[in-house]
């Protein structure tokens, strides 16, 4: 976004409320050398463009595809994760769950908005919101029905409220029908929803 | 705190309503409002959990009237303040008075950074007081300042079904008291113990619980 004022307009009187808020302290903070606008910059660029769900789909696809991958990551996830390249902020300690035909995971931050970012990227606006953040705990059910996710009255469900400094990435299970696909299109199949316990993987088409 | 971020169990937020495509972020000052609390918080003033109080710390009615990003945005002013970044009369006029000659986040130094992360594991001098498979109850504790009890656990029995390992706890790095590390567990507990009678078949929920939430059941 360009920062020019001066071009002999007023561009403040016709700015919404937090566009002139944040703007003004952007600014007051700059002016007064304590943050570098480019700064600001790069970190956007770093979670528009290059850290999001593809990162976590890759970490499903290779433990669905290989054993020991799949062993690693339930021992000790952090470092599995990070033997991939991913790691960093928000994603420091981690734990992957696997979903099974006996039970369900879904995570959720009641008390604010963790979220695994190295592997997920910064999260949805639902999962930030109340509605989520209120059902997840108490009517995981309904809320999967939510997203069009019905699960079989005998699933047992597992939800996981991230209080701590504990990432947690759900392993969905691996669709019917995904037999020789490589890794990379097996990723193609795993959505960020999937990874989050509010869908499951897709079907291959 | 009893706050309006404590949202587990409580009604009448509505329907998740997930959005089909959902963009990264949904206006141009949303990027900045990141990028600027990121930068703000490289300053090293305060902590990642003085910074999750300040937004918890909002009058209930803003917080739930704001969207996450304004809630960011109106705790860094808080923290940029009472830490004397900014004087109250900057923030209001925009205009700064004096130039800070600072080591601040630069756009070279960004990768490092986000790519370093900051890791809240520390050792713990004592052995872990509860181990796995025993029974515990999460203690009614009810604070003023910053914790990370859910207020639906409060009371709760529950299992400890995993030692996480030692973490610098909250409650007291949010408020200048220093690290104070602690052993943490994953708490296990049952749908029926947390919301008794109607709640539904076969849920279990858990959460991580620093050793001083805890007593044994």
């Amino acid at each position: 976004m360009t920062h020019d004022h001066d071009d002999g307009h007023d561009h403040d009187n016709h700015m919404d409320p937090m566009t002139a808020r944040v703007r003004a302290l952007e600014t007051l903070l700059s002016d007064k050398g304590l943050i570098d606008p480019a700064a600001i910059d790069a970190i956007v660029d770093t979670y528009q463009n290059k850290i999001g769900p593809r990162n976590g789909a890759r970490v499903v696809a290779r433990a669905w595809s290989e054993p020991d991958f799949c062993e690693w990551l339930k021992r000790d996830a952090t470092a599995a994760i990070a033997s991939m390249g991913f790691y960093g902020r928000q994603g420091e300690h981690m734990k992957a769950v696997f979903n099974t035909p006996q039970e369900h995971n879904l995570v959720v931050c009641t008390l604010c908005s963790c979220y695994p970012w190295s592997v997920l990227g910064l999260p949805p606006v639902w999962y930030k919101s109340p509605p989520y953040r209120s059902r997840a705990v108490m009517e995981p059910r309904s809320v999967l029905a939510e997203f069009g996710a019905h699960l079989p009255e005998d699933v047992r469900i597992r939800v996981w409220d991230s209080t701590a400094e504990l990432r947690y990435l759900v392993v969905p299970m691996r669709p019917e029908g995904t037999d020789g696909l490589t890794q990379e299109q097996l990723a193609d199949l795993v959505t960020r929803d999937s990874m989050i316990g509010t869908a499951f993987a897709e079907a291959p088409r | 705190m009893n706050g309006p971020h404590d949202l587990g169990g409580r009604m009448g937020f509505g329907p998740v309503a997930p959005e089909q495509d959902e963009p990264v972020f949904h206006a141009a000052w949303e990027k900045r409002a990141l990028g600027v609390t990121m930068c703000a918080g490289a300053l090293g003033h305060w902590t990642l959990d003085e910074s999750r109080h300040a937004r918890e710390s909002l009058h209930p009615a803003d917080y739930y009237a704001s969207s996450y990003y304004e809630i960011w945005i109106k705790a860094l002013e808080k923290l940029l303040t009472r830490h004397d970044c900014i004087t109250r009369e900057e923030l209001v006029t925009g205009r700064a008075q004096g130039v800070a000659h600072r080591d601040i986040l630069t756009a070279d130094r960004v990768p490092a950074v986000l790519g370093a992360g900051g890791p809240c594991d520390r050792p713990v001098a004592t052995d872990p007081v509860f181990a796995v498979g025993q029974p515990v109850r999460m203690r009614n504790l009810n604070p003023h300042g910053h914790t990370r009890i859910p207020g639906y656990t409060k009371g709760r029995r529950g299992v400890i079904e995993a030692v996480a390992g030692g973490f610098v706890f909250p409650d007291a790095n949010a408020h200048g008291k220093g690290e104070q590390p602690q052993w943490l567990y994953t708490v296990a507990f049952t749908g029926e113990e947390l919301w008794g009678e109607g709640a539904e078949a076969g849920l279990s929920v858990s959460v991580d619980a620093w050793e001083s939430y805890l007593e044994l059941a």
